[in-house]
This record gives C-alpha cells, structure tokens and sequence, in this order.
C-alpha cells in the first residue's frame, strides 16, 4: 500500500497524518484523526453527510482523495464553535428543532455555515437551492429551512 | 476503492512526464465522477494524477485568442465569474447546474468534458462558443475543435499519456448571447433528461441573424452541434417564426434512446422546446425583441 504523509490544519490546528493514497479524506478524518461529527452517508456525493470546508469551500468528502488535502486547510463540524460555545447556525439548528435522529446534521450545519457567509440573508428558494446537496429523510426540511433563516437573522 | 498511486505535480512538464508512465493513469481534477467509479471498480488506476495544483490548468482570464478555462478549474469559480457571466451566459447557466454546491466547489469543466457523459450539462455551451480544447501530451500539445473531440459515451480523441490543459472560448462578438436550459423531474441535483444550448448573434439594425450555435445534451451517444436549426437561423431576420422553424429542425440532429429518464419521443419533444425557450432567453439578453 503507497503511504504517505500529509499536513492538514483541521480545525485551526496543524495535523500531519500518515495516509493511504487511496484514503478519503472522510476516512481521514474519522479513522484518521477520531473526528466522527463527519458522517459517511451514501459515499457517492448525493447526500452531503460528510461535507466539510476544504479551503473555506463545502465539499463532499467522501469524493475527496486524502492526499489532495496535504497543505489545505479542512474545518469539520467539530470546528464551528467558538471557544466552545454553539455558533449561531448550531444554536438556531437546537432553537428551531432543526433536526431529528441528527445523523444528517453536521452535514447541515456546515452548508449553512457556508451559504450565511455568501448569502446573508437568504430568501428560502436560495436557502432550498444551496442545501440541495444535503439529505435528509426526518424532517421534510421545514424546519431545517426555519432554522437557516433563524441564524441569517442572528447572525 | 483499487489499490494506487498518487502524484499532484506543480508544473505542466512534470504533469506531462508523470501522465505519460506505464499502467493506467488517471488524471484526477475534481474528482466527483473519477473518485466515485474507483470505489465502485467502474473505472481502475495504477497512478491518480492530481492536475488541481498546476498554474496552467488553473488559469481563468483572458488574452486576444478568449477565454482560457484551465481544464481543473471548478463550476462554482466559472458560476461566480464577473467574464463568464457577461460574454458567456449560458456556460454561467450550466455551471450552477452540475450536482450541488459542493460538487461545483470541486467539480471541473474540464472534467466534464473529458468524463465525456452525453447529459454533461457544461459541454453543450463550450461547444455553442466554437470551444478550442487544449491537448498536453508527451510529444508537445494539440489544438482540437471540442465539437471533434468526443467520440462516444465517455470516449474522447485523448490518446495514452495525453490530457486536456485548458480549453479556450472565442470572444463574443457585441450583440451576441448564449443561454442553457435543461428538464429534469425535480428542481435540482439531477441528470439533464434533455439539455439545450444556444447562441446568437443579431445585427440590432436589421435583426439578421448574424451567427447561430445550438448544442444538445442527451439526446445522443456524445454532446452534438444542431447544425441543421443553425442553417435555418442563419442569415434570416429573427422572428417568432423562424425560431419555431429552428426549433422543430433541432429535432433532426436528436437521436435519443429511450431509459429510465426518459423516452426517445419525450427527449425530442423536450429539444424542440428546450430550443425555443433558449433562443428567446439569447434574445432577451441581447436586447432584442420580436
């Protein structure tokens, strides 16, 4: 097996991690470095489970090789507190009840994350548009919606 | 997921050198259709070349030949692109079309051009603005029409060892436009069951129009030119009429199977609209009305 090693700032903080080649980045980060907020739903990039930020960017990293990440910087939901407190998306998401197994949500919350910093307040046909990405089989996404518009009017 | 290799050179000689070794090399830009068929063992590698980090299949601006589309750079930095918005509309259509946003943060044009899917939603508009596709290969580079480059499903002209670098986008003349439309069952994160492209260019005076591309996709084994509908266009004054004409000839260049998303009698119907719709849309941005 080709390894290798490579340093990824995960969360603001410098890692260098022995991988695989032929690792994701997701194995990467739950197998790898124990983060498991990233959850591996389909493993084909439709369901957004396991997106995170790669260079202040979502992706799916499922769909991402680990050593593409080697000098990049990855944000997991374990990154989108600050200093330990919930941010105002994960805060709206409890508020607004904005989950319900909760298997999707970090998936969520980092799209969220990512949409409130392109579009501040976003209409709801922008906010069903750019969580497209991300599935969920609880809610019916009602109150997820509900719970994005909530952060845009904390933010 | 097939056991590999991985390499992400910073220089085009030393992606050239790389993508040219022995065994099965697979050049790897966004990665969204590429890393998928690994794990599913629909497509195998001995060596995944990471293109992302060379500067020349980054570039995005433009020079006297047009526009240079480095083949890694992704949808949503063309969706988002002041040029392509204003010269190229309908490739800023197609790009905030591709999947979700987080594939268009990873997803490259030029992937989807050399992943070479019919229902590719970019390539139809690269091919209504007469796209170039730069060839990088161990014996110098190639210059290709894109409308020469696709040979089948997911087959292209690219020959061992050789990769798209860039593909380059004529300027548009003034009063011109392009749009792209596509259907799908849902409002997003779906494959095109029929997708049109087109281009035009009026004179304001006479509103003759000047040049006409239409592009379709997946209604045929490759992206294919609607050549007959452009020679019905071309060289007309524009009106409702004519676009209906244009339309209805849109259909002869369709040869559409018919599948799970679709019949071939549905595709067609869907081009045939699909093509109206579209040219009105090049109208409208032109400034031109009927």
């Amino acid at each position: 097996m080709p390894t290798r090693h490579i340093n990824v700032n995960v969360n603001g903080t410098p890692r260098e991690i022995l991988v695989d080649s032929t690792w994701t980045l997701l194995e990467t980060l739950r197998d790898g470095l124990g983060l498991t907020g990233t959850k591996e739903g389909c493993s084909n990039g439709n369901c957004g489970a396991c997106t995170v930020l790669l260079d202040g960017k979502t992706a799916c990293s499922c769909l991402v090789l680990a050593p593409e990440a080697d000098g990049r910087e990855v944000t997991t939901v374990e990154g989108l507190d600050t200093g330990g407190r919930l941010s105002s998306v994960q805060d709206a998401f409890v508020k607004e009840g904005g989950l319900q197994c909760g298997f999707c949500t970090p998936g969520f919350l980092v799209s969220t994350t990512f949409l409130l910093s392109n579009i501040p307040d976003p209409t709801e046909d922008e906010i069903r548009l750019n969580l497209a990405g991300n599935l969920c089989r609880c809610t019916g996404y009602d109150k997820i919606v509900k719970a994005v518009q909530r952060a845009a009017a904390t933010k | 997921m097939p056991t590999f290799d991985f390499a992400a050179p910073t220089t085009l000689a030393e992606a050239v050198t790389l993508m040219a070794s022995a065994g099965t090399v697979r050049a790897l830009a966004g990665g969204t259709d590429l890393i998928d068929q690994l794990k599913t063992n629909r497509r195998n590698a001995d060596l995944v070349v990471d293109l992302k980090r060379v500067p020349e299949l980054q570039r995005l601006g433009s020079d006297a030949d047009g526009l240079h589309i480095g083949a890694a750079r992704c949808c949503s930095d063309l969706h988002h692109d002041p040029t392509v918005n204003r010269l190229y509309a309908g490739l800023a259509d197609s790009t905030g079309l591709v999947g979700s946003v987080q594939i268009q943060n990873r997803a490259a044009v030029g992937g989807n051009v050399c992943n070479a899917a019919p229902s590719g939603d970019t390539t139809p508009n690269l091919l209504v603005h007469d796209a170039i596709a730069v060839i990088a290969g161990p014996s110098g580079a190639r210059r290709v029409e894109l409308t020469d480059f696709f040979v089948g499903p997911g087959q292209t002209v690219l020959q061992k060892g050789e990769f798209l670098q860039e593909l380059i986008l004529p300027a548009p003349p003034d009063d011109s436009a392009s749009a792209y439309l596509r259907f799908i069952p849902r409002n997003e994160m779906d494959i095109a069951v029929a997708g049109v492209a087109s281009f035009l260019h009026i004179d304001p005076a006479t509103k003759t129009v000047k040049k006409a591309r239409i592009a379709l996709a997946s209604v045929a084994p490759t992206p294919v030119r609607a050549r007959a509908a452009e020679a019905v266009l071309e060289g007309k004054v524009i009106s409702a009429s004519l676009i209906d004409a244009a339309s209805v000839a849109a259909v002869e260049s369709a040869t559409p199977i018919t599948d799970v998303r679709g019949s071939a009698e549905y595709r067609k119907e869907l081009v045939r609209v699909l093509t109206r719709r579209t040219l009105n849309i090049c109208l409208d941005r032109i400034g031109v009305s009927l």
